[in-house]
């Protein structure tokens, strides 16, 4: 199992552009992907489940990943959060 | 069979093509399934799957056509057209409570839509729409429904539907849709008014046209006279088809006019501008020979949009406009929201009476930020060219001089920032409101200029719903009403060295502009298309003669009295 917390940076939040791309990457990967936020967990790859849960900026998400290629699935969502959503 | 149907001509010009008949389609729902669970599943992957091709090809081909920004739109929808969490639920409800995939997916999607639309963040609010438009997009492929949107046109067609709406028109491509017709609307619709700045003949309120029209039957539309012919014969396509050259050679000809001024014959000059949405009109501005921007409606700045634009933004927009205008006068109206134009992230309240209520220069005047954030950026954009401030449905005196009092607020902070801008631009109203034309006389003393926005005018002046369908034969400009309003605006204006413009339609009206010639208006706002016939027009008139019309025309006691007066004087 992976897991890893970021804080979110960017202004406009986990919604927009970033939110559709952070799900394109983890449909990528044959492994479970969830996020935890704000108390709820959700499916990574289910834009409205991220949707969903509104991350503004300055919050906090954990990624949980499960699976076969998990590891490689975690390096991915981290280089697409660091690339301008958050740290 | 042939035959024709009589609308009102909405914008000039002929189009000859087949119909592309646009429309909402029933969806009919049942609950039972009406195969085993399995099937359904299937039937819904594959509905899936068509939905797929369908949009990677309308985001393939809307790149193409619009850029990249524009296609993100059907990313998006990509993304939940695959959503696990959608599929996931539709299948478990028809294997666990053996209802039809449709049914499940058309419950789980409201469940989403609804949990959207709860949010208290607009983006969200607005992401409600685009779960709504897939599903939809889904269902008509489960129920084996064809219809198709208007982004998909994909050869030379004349659009035909019950009415265009904001978010449709954006869809029109120009190389495709060579006209339209519509079913409901007037002159002033927004569907007539998008169909003059797009330049293509339309014919709107035809009543009936969406049941008589089929998909691909040839018809031809009349913009100049407001006639739809349904399957023509070869006479009268061969017909329109000279027409339609003569129309496109008057246009030619007009065009030579691009840099006349503006003058009567006995000499006297007044101003032809232009109506704009966006810079994006300026090219029509400019081809068409406008002297300047009458009105500058800044709403599309907010709208298609998920929050309000900042102050750089809306800085960068007004300045383009002014720097293109090179000095030209550009007059930009602040925020005119709410009454048929909505800001879904602005979350205001529903009325029962939006064109009575909490619009425009009111809800600015109470979203004090907001309104700030533009009137810095208009300040600071005056530095660049001739921008003129104008204010929208004001009403009273206390509107006004709130208004200008955070103008001269903001003034004096970019003063102390060291920002430079027009120590002198002008700041004037819309006079749209029965009141404020009454009471000109003590406006005038305070504000630089007016601008007559008549399509309120005469809505509010005759109590007149301009898209109600039955009371449309009181929208009437020539009423000796508005006349003698417009008549007490001007002269207000006049006896204070103020100004007057008028940026409604019937400024670019051909009955109308003799008379307001007569009136002494000064300026003379319209759909860019409309430049070049009024100039033509103008030059063809004596102010001499106009003055005495109008005078005369006053003293009529209907609005077909005063068109009579004013055709028989032709």
């Amino acid at each position: 199992m992976q897991e890893k917390t970021f804080t979110i940076t960017a202004d406009t939040g986990l919604h927009a552009r970033p939110a559709t791309q952070l799900v394109h990457k983890a449909s990528q990967f044959s492994s479970e992907i969830e996020m935890e936020a704000k108390g709820k967990k959700v499916n990574l790859k289910s834009i409205m489940g991220v949707m969903s849960l509104g991350v503004g900026k300055g919050g906090e998400i954990k990624v949980v990943i499960n699976g076969n290629d998990e590891q490689e699935a975690m390096e991915a969502i981290t280089a697409q959060i660091q690339e301008g959503l958050g740290e | 069979m042939s035959h024709t149907l009589q609308g009102i001509a909405a914008s000039n010009g002929i189009a000859i093509a087949k119909a592309f008949v646009y429309e909402q389609a029933q969806l009919d729902i049942v609950k039972a399934p009406k195969k085993g669970a399995e099937d359904e599943v299937t039937s819904l992957q594959n509905a899936i799957q068509k939905a797929k091709t369908e949009l990677e090809d309308l985001k393939a081909r809307t790149e193409e056509n619009q850029g990249k920004e524009n296609a993100e739109i059907f990313s998006a929808h990509l993304l939940v057209l695959e959503d696990p969490e959608l599929t996931g639920a539709v299948k478990t409800k028809v294997q666990e409570e053996e209802v039809s995939a449709a049914f499940a997916l058309n419950e789980t999607a409201n469940m989403f839509i609804a949990m959207f639309e709860d949010m208290d963040n607009e983006y969200m609010r607005e992401r409600a729409a685009d779960i709504k438009d897939v599903s939809q997009r889904l269902l008509r492929h489960l129920l084996g429904v064809n219809t198709a949107a208007l982004s998909e046109i994909n050869e030379q067609s004349i659009v035909i539907a019950k009415d265009l709406t904001p978010s449709d028109t954006a869809q029109l491509n120009k190389a495709y849709a060579l006209g339209f017709a519509t079913d409901i609307g007037g002159r002033t619709s927004h569907s007539a008014i998008m169909a003059r700045s797009l330049e293509i003949p339309a014919v709107v309120g035809l009543s009936k046209i969406t049941e008589e029209v089929e998909h691909g039957d040839m018809i031809i539309v009349d913009g100049m006279n407001g006639n739809v012919y349904v399957h023509p014969n070869k006479e009268t396509i061969a017909h329109f088809e000279t027409e339609k050259i003569q129309f496109e050679e008057r246009k030619k000809q007009r065009a030579k006019l691009i840099n006349e001024p503006s003058t009567t014959r006995d000499g006297h000059t007044v101003e032809l501008a232009a109506n704009i949405g966006s810079a994006a009109d300026l090219d029509g501005v400019i081809q068409n020979g406008a002297e300047g921007i009458g009105l500058y409606r800044t709403e599309f700045l907010y709208m298609e949009r998920n929050e309000l634009p900042n102050e750089e933004e809306q800085f960068d927009a007004y300045r383009t406009v002014v720097e293109k205008l090179e000095n030209k006068p550009v007059v930009i109206r602040t925020l005119d929201i709410g009454g048929d134009k909505e800001l879904p992230y602005l979350d205001l309240p529903h009325e029962m009476n939006p064109f009575l209520g909490f619009r425009a220069i009111r809800l600015c005047l109470e979203k004090q930020d907001m309104f700030r954030t533009q009137l810095r950026a208009l300040i600071r954009a005056s530095a660049y060219g001739n921008l003129k401030v104008m204010f929208p449905m004001v009403a009273t005196l206390e509107e006004y001089r709130a208004a200008k009092q955070l103008i001269e607020e903001e003034q004096e902070k970019l003063r102390k920032e060291g920002i430079s801008f027009d120590e002198n631009m002008e700041v004037g109203i819309m006079v749209e409101i029965p009141s404020t034309a009454v009471a000109a006389k003590q406006f005038a003393k305070e504000v630089d200029f007016f601008s007559i926005g008549t399509n309120d005018l005469i809505q509010y002046t005759l109590a007149v719903d301009r898209m109600s369908e039955k009371v449309a034969n009181l929208y009437q400009p020539y009423h000796p009403a508005i006349l003698q309003l417009v008549k007490g605006v001007i002269d207000a204006a006049h006896a204070e060295g103020k100004w007057t413009g008028m940026c409604g339609e019937m400024a670019g009206d051909e009955v109308a502009i003799p008379l307001l010639l007569g009136l002494g208006l000064d300026e003379f706002s319209m759909s860019a298309s409309s430049v070049l016939p009024a100039r033509e027009q103008l030059m063809s008139l004596d102010y001499e003669e106009a003055r005495k019309l109008s005078a005369e025309a006053l003293l009529c006691g209907t609005a077909d009295e005063v068109k009579s007066l004013v055709q028989e004087n032709r």
